[in-house]
Order: structure tokens, then sequence, then C-alpha cells
């Protein structure tokens, strides 16, 4: 279809007052979550998965979407005032933004990097809209062989990106891979992994996997580090305006930025640290003030938070047109679809124009609503931050439990949630990365059917992974990304022996 | 390089023995599997390469230990740990014995705030309390979703 009158038909859905209602809770959500330290996109979305159930599919995915960008916008607030970026998104921003806060140009910072995403946001969104068509018409001709593979390519660069070793990323991708095999093996309806409890044969629930980790495991990694931390809210003083200088200054890092991010995000790699680093240090190298560096350049801010946002719209391409989620927060999308009975993929834009394209249309919306939220009213948001912290951690607990308890009421499912809780506790404690371990669980299943299918049909045959050439393709490149780091490490040891 | 201080780390060890119980775990649970497909792979096959892949990293995170791979860490503060597991294994006894929801997060709610520093425990049972209710109401009254209920909970009728 053509996709200016697709979108047309999506904004007729994504305007209704009803959608426009859910759009508005979800970036009001999404900001509020993003500004708090210890709570984040995905973690809400995990929350709300329990909450939606009986929703309407459409309202819920228009929500989950406005937390996720709205995550976003409300995340680089927290990085330019406390300097405690909330997620490694916004890690490239704290570096500028809280010295610009510190020199009492708090106000144009958070102008910067709020006009700055919603820029990005929107040419990133249009990008979705002629990309993801496309993507459909490529991904139509994928056979079960070529999905699996392409799982392969985003198991092996979602666990390289995320964590500081690709040991350690591999090491949580295969614990989710693990958990991903407990419950009834839906091909021959036979057990894994239940151990005689009877809770387990469903399979571990996301809900309870996410929370776990992320709010439990937090909660327990920050009280536990409490004493060595001083945090230190910078006020916003001054005018929240940009000067002219600021907007001469601005403009060209979000276009980057947003070159940047968009491209980085779409491909099975994800992550936004790479995008935002490498905005970073290409305003760094082309700004005209270097002296500023390092003691708040605007350019530092506004181009990380346009390749943050554009990245953020990037991940929802393969998320909608493969079903591939390549960040924690595009798997929690990925969960809520499925509760649903929903696939994404190329079918899904056949059969459910409706749902897919208001979702897209419903993108554009968020962002303005987000530019209106975050920049007349920012001072609202900011005194978010003066909840005392444990009265915030308390009530996360709190809510977690709530979450956890309503995805299915059973003491077995509360008793994963500690254990899960402990296990996230150790993994940042240890530096083991969080989200391939949900990634693993969500697509282990997805992975393995697929495998399991193009089998099959092949009567057992394993040359069909190679076979076509689009698998052969991309289980080189799942191979190449596997293996390069540790030649690169190897070639850089050698370097420094013979220095 | 040979200057440099090579100690293990027991951390990377313990990671280690864990991954190989979990891939043994794995493994010894396929051999019970009994149906499998006639074409294709049946339902050993992932089981086999998750277990294989755990052993492989088993290795690689006991080669991180030797090597100086696990980053420095800051001892840390162990009340605040024990608070929190405590109010959650509360909570986890108190639905279990059919205490209800709202007792449960008033406990968590005390528990956590305390492990945060808070000393005012009669104030944060308070507000736990009416958090708690606040969201049983929300619940049960305007999601009709259940919560587990207790002697507080039949009370208001949910």
């Amino acid at each position: 279809m053509d996709p200016i009158a697709a979108l047309g038909q999506g904004l007729v859905v994504a305007l209704q007052p009803m959608n426009l209602l859910y759009a508005l809770i979800g970036v009001l959500l999404g900001t509020a979550v993003g500004v708090l330290p210890g709570i984040g996109p995905a973690l809400t979305v995990a929350l709300l998965l329990p909450v939606t159930f009986k929703l309407d599919p459409a309202g819920s995915l228009i929500m989950f979407a406005g937390i996720y960008y709205g995550g976003m916008y409300g995340g680089s607030t927290t990085a330019i005032l406390i300097n405690t970026p909330g997620e490694s998104a916004s890690l490239a921003t704290a570096l500028e933004g809280n010295k610009m806060a510190k020199a009492g140009r708090g106000g144009p910072a958070l102008a910067t990097a709020a006009i700055g995403s919603f820029v990005a946001g929107t040419i990133a969104t249009v990008g979705i809209v002629f990309l993801a068509p496309w993507l459909v018409e490529v991904a139509i001709k994928f056979g079960p062989e070529d999905y699996f593979a392409l799982m392969c390519v985003a198991f092996i660069t979602v666990s390289a990106t995320f964590g500081s070793s690709p040991i350690r990323g591999l090491t949580s991708l295969f614990v989710g891979l693990a958990l991903g095999l407990v419950g009834i093996d839906k091909l021959t309806g036979q057990s894994r992994l239940h151990f005689g409890v009877p809770e387990l044969l469903d399979g571990v629930e996301i809900t309870t996997l996410a929370v776990g980790l992320f709010a439990v495991g937090e909660a327990l990694y920050v009280a536990s580090r409490r004493h060595l931390i001083q945090e230190k809210i910078e006020p916003v003083r001054g005018s929240l305006w940009m000067t002219a200088q600021d907007w001469a200054r601005s403009w060209k890092p979000w276009l980057r930025g947003t070159l940047f991010g968009f491209p980085i995000g779409a491909l099975p790699a994800g992550g936004a640290e790479i995008p935002t680093f490498l905005s970073y240090s290409t305003e760094r190298r082309l700004t005209k003030y270097p002296q500023e560096f390092g003691h708040g350049a605007i350019e530092g801010v506004a181009g990380p938070e346009a390749a943050n946002n554009a990245s953020a719209a990037g991940t929802l391409v393969p998320l909608l047109t493969l079903g591939l989620p390549t960040s924690a927060t595009a798997a929690m999308m990925l969960a809520g679809f499925q509760q649903y009975g929903l696939n994404p993929g190329p079918l899904l834009f056949a059969e459910r124009p409706d749902l897919v394209w208001g979702l897209i249309a419903s993108l554009f919306i968020a962002n303005a609503m987000l530019l209106i939220l975050n920049l007349p009213l920012v001072g609202l948001w900011v005194r978010l931050l003066s909840i005392p912290q444990p009265w915030l951690y308390a009530g996360i607990l709190v809510f977690a439990t709530m979450g956890t308890i309503a995805a299915k009421p059973s003491v077995v499912e509360l008793i994963m949630l500690a254990v899960f809780g402990v296990m996230g506790y150790l993994m940042r404690r240890y530096d083991y990365p969080i989200a391939p371990v949900v990634i693993g669980l969500i697509l282990g299943p997805v992975a393995e059917q697929q495998l399991r299918r193009a089998l099959a049909i092949s009567l057992g045959d394993p040359l069909v992974l190679v076979q076509s050439p689009m698998s052969a393709t991309l289980l080189a490149i799942a191979f190449a990304a596997l293996v390069a780091p540790f030649v690169m490490r190897g070639l850089g040891k050698f370097k420094s022996d013979t220095d | 390089m040979q200057s440099q201080d090579r100690r293990v780390d027991p951390a990377g060890i313990v990671v280690a023995a864990l991954l190989a119980v979990l891939a043994g775990l794995i493994f010894y649970d396929m051999t019970t599997l009994t149906i499998t497909q006639t074409y294709g792979v049946g339902p050993k096959a992932m089981p086999i390469v998750v277990a294989t892949g755990l052993i492989l990293l088993a290795i690689g995170n006991l080669v991180l230990a030797f090597r100086d791979g696990f980053p420095e860490r800051e001892q840390p503060a162990h009340l605040p740990i024990v608070l929190i597991l405590g109010g959650l294994i509360a909570v986890i006894a108190l639905i279990g014995i059919g205490g209800g929801f709202i007792l449960a997060m008033t406990i968590l709610f005390a528990a956590t705030a305390a492990a945060f520093g808070r000393r005012a425990i009669l104030v944060d049972l308070a507000i736990g309390f009416a958090l708690g209710l606040g969201t049983y109401l929300m619940f049960s009254k305007l999601l009709s979703l259940s919560l587990p209920a207790g002697p507080l909970e039949r009370l208001l009728g949910g």
C-alpha cells in the first residue's frame, strides 16, 4: 500500500478521542518514569502488561509507544539536572548537559534536548513510514530459516552491544534462553524444566522476570550503595529559552544526531549507546567552540539527545516489520503484542493495517504532546525529583509486587520475583547486562519455533539453513559479529605486546 | 605485562560453577523427554544448544575470573539488602497464609523505606497502608482484576 495513504488511515485511528487519551497517558507516564531514577520505560511497560490485558489492543500499544518516547524525553531531564542518567542512552547527554546546568544554563540545555528530541523523533517517524512498508516487502519472502538466522543476528549483536564484554552479554543472553525453555513445548505437548511445579508449565512470566530484574534488582543495588553516592539536583536557573546563538549551534547537531540514531536503531544491532556517543564525538570534532567542550557545550547536548530519540524510533522498524526487538523496551512492547495474540511482521501489516498504521501515526502525536509537556511544563517534572528516595523506591517495589501478582495470582510468582530480584542485584554488582536476559526469554521460544519449522519443512536437512541466500548471509553476519570482538582484542593484545 | 598482578576473582568461579550447574539441569531434564518429532528436530534440540552454550560460557567466565576480567567493587551495605529481602519474604509469607494484599504492601513499603534510611517507621507504615488500600480499590473496583484477599479485603467487600 502507498505509505502516505496508509498513514492517513492511521491518523484517523490515532485521532480517535480514546486513542488520543491513551497516547496522553503514555507520554505522561513515560516522561515521569524517564525523569525518576530507578524506573524506566521497559519496567513501566512490564508493569502495565497485566493491567492492560483487558483493554483495546490498539489503545494499549499506542500507550506503550508513548511511554517509550516519553522515557527518552524524561531521561534527559534527569541527566542534565542531577548527572545520574537513568539509562545508558542518556550518558552522553549528562557529559555536557550537567555542566551547562551547573553554569546556570540548565534552561537552554533542557530546551535544546526537548526540541532536538522532537525534531529527531519526527524525522525518524517519517523514516518509519517509508522504511517499514519497504522492509515488509522484503520480509514477506522470508522463510522460517531466514527468521531463525535473523534472530541469531539479533541475539549476537544485542549481547555484544549491551555488555562491557561479549562473554558477559552472551552469559546474560543464555540465562534468558534457558528461562525460555521452561514450560510446555508447543509442538509435542511435553513440559520442560518444570520440576513438578504446576505454575511453571506456562513458562516464566515476562512481567515477573522484567520486574524482578529491573525493579527489585535496582532497588537492592541502589540501597546497598546509598552510602557511597551523593546526588545533587541542579536548580533550573535563568531563562528556559534558547538564544539565537543557541539555535544556530543546535540545529545541525540535531540533524546529524538523527542521521546517526535512526539507521543504527533500525539495524538489528540495537542500543542507543553507540549512536549517542558517535554523535557526541562528532559534535566535539566539528564544533567551532572546542574550548567549551567539557564545560557545557550546547552541541554536546543537542546531538546525543537527537540521536537517542531517533534510535528509539528506529528500533520500532525491526519490531513492527520483523517482530525483532533490539532494546529492552522494544522487547516488552513485543510481549504487549503477544498478549493480544498479535505477531508483528508482514502479516500484521496485511491483516491489521488500522492497528499498525494507527500506532505509527500516534508517534507523531506523541512527539507533539511531548514537546509541549517538556518545554513549558518542565518545572513540574523537575519537582518529581524531589520525592524522597526512600518513598520512591518503596513505592516502586509496591507497584512491582502488584504488577507481578496481577499477572498471575500465586505465591510461586512472588518467590520467583524475589529470586529474579537477587539475580538482578548480582548482575548489576558483577557487571552483567540485564537486557539480553529479557530478550532471550522473549525471543528464544520464537527462534526455536522457527528453527524447528524450517527443519520440519526440509525433512530434517540442516543444510536448509545455508541454502537460502538470505539466511546464509545473516548467519555469516552473526558469526562475524560473534568472532570479531575476540579477534580485535587478540590483535590489540598482539600490538601492545610488541610495543 | 609481566609485572601486572593477576589475582583470581572468586565471584567469577562462582558464576562459572552456577552456569555449569544450570547446564547440567537442562541436560538432565532433556533426557527425560520421550516424545520426538517425526521430521526435523524435536523438543530436545534447543535444550542441547542452550546447555552447550552455557558450558562454553562457564569456561569463558572462568577465563575472565583468572584474567582480571571482573570489575572492581566497593563493599556494599548489608543491612538495606536484608531489609528489602526481609520485606519481600514477609509479603510472600503473608499472602501465602491469606493475610491479604493491603497488609503485605504496608510491610513492604515500610521495610523498603527503612532500607533507604528512613527512621519514621509509623509514618511509613501509614503511607504503605494508604498506598496498598488505594491500589487495591483501584484494581478491584475500576479494573476488576483480583488481588489476593485477606480479612481486610473481605471487609471492603472486594
